[in-house]
C-alpha cells in the first residue's frame, strides 16, 4: 500500500474551523444544561454555570419527573411527558392525515377549482396559529375544548404544510401508475392505499418527524389553552417552575433544566433514529 | 377472440387541438396491428382512448361486440404494458403480477395458479419474490407482459414498450413479444414509433401522420406500395427517394433520365418515388447517378449521390462494386411509385 500524503490546504482548515465554531455553538449550551442539573440549586443560583459536576443528578431527576407544583398535584413531570407525546404524536397523525388527503383530493381528482381551493389552502402558510391566536381562542372557547387534548392539537394542525409537501410529492408519482392501477382495477380508494400510502412512507416519516417536533415544541398555543394543571406539556411546565421566585425561595434551577434537558431527549431521539428515513423522503425520486 | 372496430373515433383536446382525426378501422380476432408514425402523430392518443385512459371526443369504439365508449379501464377486458413498465416498485413480482386479479375478487388459490402460469410462461420464476428494483430492463419489461397475461384480457395494448430497452435487447424482446402474440392468439395493438418493429412484429400496420392514419395495410403492402409519400418516406431505412419529376407523352422523367415508359398519370409534375434497393448497378443501364459517399455496412452498402441534380440513396449488395463517381444503373421492373406532386398521394 502507498501512503498519500495529504497536504493540508487553508481552505479544508477554515473550512473545518467553522463548522467546529458553529457546532460548539450548538452544544455548548446543552452542555451547560447537563452541568447544572448536576449541581445542588444554591451552587447555580450563586456561581452559575461551572465547570465542575455534582452529584445531584438522581435528586434533580427523580424531582423533575415525580415532583408536582401547584395545588392538584398532578402535573408531574411524567404527566408533562405524556401530555407533550399526546401533543406531538396527534398533531404529527393529524397533520399527515389531513394533509394526505387533501392532496390526494387535488391532485388525482379533476375538481372544478381544483388549483383555486390548493391556493387557499396554500395561502394559510402566511397565517400561522400566532397570527390568528385571538380568533382561534376564541373558536376552541366557544367548542368547549379549552384544557381538552382537542383543543390542544386541533388548532394547530388546520395549516397547509403537510398538504403542500405531500401535493408535490403525489405530482411527481408517475402518471402511468396511475393508469395501471385503474387498468387493474383499482378504484380510488384501494390506489390510496395499495399504492400510494406505500410508495409515500419515506415522505410520511419524514413528515412524522417535522411535525412531531414541531408540535412538541409548541409553546404559546398549549400556554393560553391549558389552564389545569393536568393538562401541561413539557415545554409550557418547565416555565412554570423557573417562575415560582417569589418569597424566600430559591428556584429550583436544577429541576427545571433536568426538565429542559428530557423536553430536548425525544425529538434528538427521533431525528438520530429516523435520520436515514427523514433525508430519503425530502430527496429520494425513485419511484 | 375479440374483434375491435372503431367508427369514426375522434379525439379533441379542450383547447381545440384535434389529436385524433376521424379514425374507422376494425381488427380481426387474433391480430397484431401496429400504429405507427412520428411523435405528436396521435397514435399514443388513440392508444389511449382504445384503453379508456383518454375520454373519446366523438365516434365509437367496440370491444368484442360491445361498445366501450363510456366504460371505465378495468371493465373494458384489456391489459396494457407502458413504456416505462409502470410496474408498482413497493409490490414484488408475484403481487405486481397478481394486483389486477386481487382486485377482481378472485380466490387466492387461482390468483397463485395463474400468476405461477404467467410466470412460468415468461421465465420469471426465479424472480418472484423480487422487487421491480432489483430487476433489469428486460425482466422489468416481461413483469409488465405478464401483468398483462395473467388477466386474460380480449385485448392487449402496447405502449411504446420496448423503447428503454437498449438495441440489442430490444430486438429480442420484440421476437419475445411476437411468439407471445402468437402462441397466446389475443388481439394486439401495438403503439411504436419504430418503424423496423412496425414491419417485424406486425400483420397490418397503421400509418398516422399528424392525427391523421395515411395507410393501413400488410407491411409488405405499405413497403412496396406506399399511400403517400409520407408513407413512403417513414418506412424503410433508409426511406423511399422521392425525386421531383414530370409526366410528358405518358413517360415519367427525372431530369433528362426517363424512369417509367408507361406512367399511368396526366401530364403535368409528379413526385418520382424509387426504393433505395430497387435501384441496380448496370453498366448498360438508362441512368447515370453521380455518387458522392459510400457507406460501408458490412453485408451491403449504402451509395449516396444525386440523380439530375437531386438527392438520393442506392442500396448495393457487397459483392457489387461501389466506387465514388458516375454508377451506371437500371430501375427494376415495377420499382417506380408515382405520387401528386401537390397532395402527395399515389397515383
Amino acid at each position: 500500500m502507498t501512503t498519500h500524503k495529504r497536504r493540508l490546504r487553508l481552505s479544508t482548515v477554515v473550512d473545518h474551523a467553522i463548522l467546529i465554531a458553529g457546532s460548539l455553538l450548538m452544544i455548548v449550551p446543552v452542555l451547560m444544561l447537563v452541568q447544572m442539573t448536576s449541581m445542588p440549586d444554591l451552587i447555580n443560583m450563586k456561581t452559575g454555570p461551572s465547570l465542575s459536576i455534582g452529584d445531584q443528578w438522581v435528586p434533580n431527576f427523580e424531582k423533575a419527573m415525580f415532583q408536582a407544583d401547584g395545588f392538584s398535584g398532578i402535573n408531574t413531570g411524567t404527566r408533562m411527558l405524556m401530555n407533550s407525546f399526546i401533543l406531538g404524536i396527534g398533531f404529527a397523525f393529524g397533520k399527515i392525515f389531513v394533509g394526505m388527503l387533501a392532496a390526494y383530493a387535488i391532485v388525482y381528482f379533476r375538481m372544478r377549482y381544483a388549483s383555486l381551493a390548493f391556493w387557499i389552502i396554500f395561502t394559510t402558510l402566511l397565517l400561522p396559529l400566532e397570527v390568528r391566536i385571538l380568533p382561534s381562542y376564541e373558536v376552541v372557547q366557544r367548542l368547549g375544548m379549552l384544557n381538552t387534548y382537542q383543543g390542544l392539537i386541533i388548532p394547530l394542525i388546520a395549516s397547509a404544510t403537510a398538504t403542500f409537501f405531500f401535493r408535490q410529492y403525489f405530482r411527481s408519482i408517475p402518471e402511468e401508475l396511475v393508469e395501471a392501477a385503474r387498468i387493474d382495477g383499482a378504484g380510488p380508494v384501494r390506489f390510496f392505499f395499495d399504492i400510494l400510502i406505500p410508495l409515500s412512507r419515506t415522505m410520511i416519516a419524514a413528515m412524522f418527524i417535522i411535525m412531531f417536533v414541531y408540535g412538541w415544541n409548541q409553546y404559546l398555543w398549549p400556554t393560553m389553552v391549558t389552564t389545569e394543571e393536568g393538562m401541561f406539556t413539557l415545554v409550557r411546565g418547565i416555565k412554570q417552575i423557573t417562575q415560582m421566585l417569589e418569597g424566600n425561595q430559591i428556584p429550583e434551577y436544577g429541576r427545571a433544566n433536568m426538565l429542559a434537558l428530557i423536553a430536548i431527549l425525544p425529538p434528538v431521539m427521533i431525528v438520530i433514529f429516523f435520520q436515514s428515513w427523514f433525508v430519503k423522503g425530502l430527496t429520494e425520486s425513485d419511484k | 377472440m375479440s374483434h375491435v372496430t372503431l367508427t369514426a373515433l375522434r379525439k379533441v383536446y379542450p383547447n381545440g387541438f384535434e389529436a385524433v382525426k376521424p379514425a374507422s378501422y376494425t381488427i380481426t380476432p387474433g391480430e397484431f396491428v401496429v400504429l405507427v408514425g412520428p411523435s405528436g402523430c396521435g397514435k399514443s392518443t388513440m392508444l389511449r382512448m382504445i384503453a379508456g385512459l383518454e375520454d373519446i371526443s366523438d365516434g365509437t369504439l367496440e370491444i368484442a361486440g360491445r361498445v366501450v365508449n363510456t366504460l371505465d379501464p378495468a371493465d373494458r377486458d384489456i391489459a396494457m404494458v407502458f413504456q416505462n413498465y409502470a410496474l408498482y416498485p413497493h409490490m414484488t413480482v408475484r403481487k405486481n403480477i397478481g394486483y389486477g386479479l386481487q382486485n377482481r375478487k378472485i380466490p387466492k388459490d387461482v390468483i397463485a395458479a395463474k400468476v405461477a402460469e404467467a410466470s412460468a410462461l415468461l421465465n420469471l420464476d426465479d424472480y418472484l419474490d423480487r422487487k421491480p428494483s432489483q430487476l433489469s430492463g428486460g425482466q422489468r419489461q416481461r413483469v409488465a407482459m405478464g401483468r398483462a397475461i395473467v388477466r386474460d384480457p380480449a385485448l392487449f395494448l402496447f405502449d411504446e414498450p420496448l423503447s428503454n430497452l437498449d438495441a440489442k435487447l430490444r430486438n429480442q424482446m420484440r421476437i419475445e413479444i411476437k411468439a407471445l402474440q402468437r402462441r397466446l392468439g389475443v388481439t394486439s395493438i401495438y403503439v411504436t414509433h419504430d418503424q423496423v418493429e412496425a414491419m417485424t412484429m406486425a400483420d397490418r400496420i397503421i400509418v398516422m401522420n399528424a392525427g391523421r392514419i395515411e395507410q393501413i395495410g400488410t407491411p409488405a403492402e405499405i413497403y412496396h406500395t406506399p399511400a403517400t409519400t409520407f408513407v413512403a418516406s417513414f418506412m424503410g431505412a433508409p426511406p423511399m427517394n422521392l425525386l421531383d419529376g414530370q409526366i410528358a407523352g405518358g413517360a415519367a422523367r427525372v431530369g433528362d433520365h426517363t424512369v417509367m415508359t408507361d406512367a399511368p398519370a396526366a401530364p403535368g409534375p409528379v413526385t418520382v418515388g424509387i426504393r433505395p434497393e430497387d435501384i441496380v448497378a448496370d453498366p448498360n443501364g438508362p441512368l447515370t447517378l453521380d455518387i458522392a459517399i459510400v457507406e460501408e455496412l458490412g453485408a451491403h452498402r449504402l451509395l449516396h449521390g444525386t440523380l439530375a441534380g437531386q438527392q438520393l440513396s442506392v442500396h448495393v449488395g457487397k459483392d457489387s462494386p461501389a466506387t465514388t463517381g458516375p454508377f451506371r444503373a437500371a430501375l427494376k421492373p415495377g420499382a417506380v411509385s408515382l405520387f401528386d406532386a401537390g397532395t402527395g398521394e399515389r397515383l
